[in-house]
């Protein structure tokens, strides 16, 4: 029950930050990929807002031996770089340069009532249901 | 740069970092929204429903934010379709080939000083900005 109810706090805070930061508009995130144009640094800089805390953060967190709701941390150990790996995030890069959008800026402007977040959102999950058809062929 | 917003961009990074923080405090996990999303329909059912939950969260942040400043926020006009469509596919199929997105890697992930996260986010920033270049200094669309 509290886990849901951290779940949804931390859902609500991110999507303000979304929204604040203007991340959630995908002109403003084309703009910052568009290096050669009219060039606005603003994603760089709400990556440093976020990675100044969560370095903190996370050197504190994970020192504990449990977090406090759960009997152990859900953290990926994994160090391999491989082919799926370059090639799926070189695959969302594309796909990311062609809308502007990522998976949580999509998810949030449904909160703004946008069409074209509702079409982002339903050919996400086409891409989703695609790649795990592939994967187990 | 004159569209450029250093403080509100820092701010809202600082409360995604927040965010973040707390759900890997409290709950142990990495909010990774890519896994989360896919989580809804793959996940067992208590991963599901705080996958869920924060999904639902993130939608009425984005909500409450627009309800309180006014609808500051403009929503984009006449972009082509077919881009969100064959975009937003490669998005869901890139995020699950490489196992994560600009949260779960980007922020995560780099926070965690995972080179696989690292070099995912160094992957999927040149690929965007090579795309968004192509699409609109080569061949004038966008």
């Amino acid at each position: 029950m509290k886990i849901n109810l951290v779940a949804l706090l931390s859902g609500i805070i991110f999507g303000v930050g979304l929204a604040l930061s203007q991340m959630i508009d995908p002109n403003k995130v084309l703009s910052f990929l568009d290096v050669t144009g009219n060039w606005d640094p603003s994603l760089a800089f709400v990556m440093i807002g976020a990675l100044v805390v969560t370095m903190l953060s996370f050197r504190f967190i994970l020192k504990r031996s449990a977090p406090v709701l759960d009997s152990g941390f859900h953290v990926s150990r994994q160090t391999i770089i491989n082919r799926p790996l370059l090639i799926g995030a070189g695959l969302f890069g594309i796909g990311w340069g062609m809308t502007g959008y990522c998976p949580g800026p999509a998810v949030a402007s449904l909160g703004l009532f946008s069409v074209e977040g509702i079409i982002m959102v339903v050919a996400i999950y086409a891409g989703f249901f695609s790649q795990h058809w592939l994967a187990n062929k | 740069m004159e569209n450029f917003t250093p403080y509100s961009a820092l701010a809202g990074g600082g409360l995604i970092g927040l965010s973040v923080s707390l759900l890997l405090l409290y709950n142990g996990r990495m909010a990774g929204i890519s896994g989360m999303m896919n989580g809804l329909f793959s996940a067992p059912k208590k991963e599901k429903i705080w996958s869920g939950l924060f999904l639902c969260g993130l939608i009425l942040g984005a909500f409450i934010f627009q309800y309180f400043t006014n609808g500051s926020l403009q929503l984009r006009q006449g972009y082509p379709v077919l881009l969100i469509i064959f975009g937003g596919f490669l998005v869901g199929f890139g995020t699950r080939m490489g196992s994560g997105c600009t949260s779960g890697h980007g922020i995560c992930g780099v926070a965690n000083f995972s080179i696989r996260s690292i070099t995912a986010t160094i992957t999927f920033m040149l690929s965007g900005m090579l795309t968004v270049f192509i699409l609109k200094q080569l061949l004038g669309a966008a």
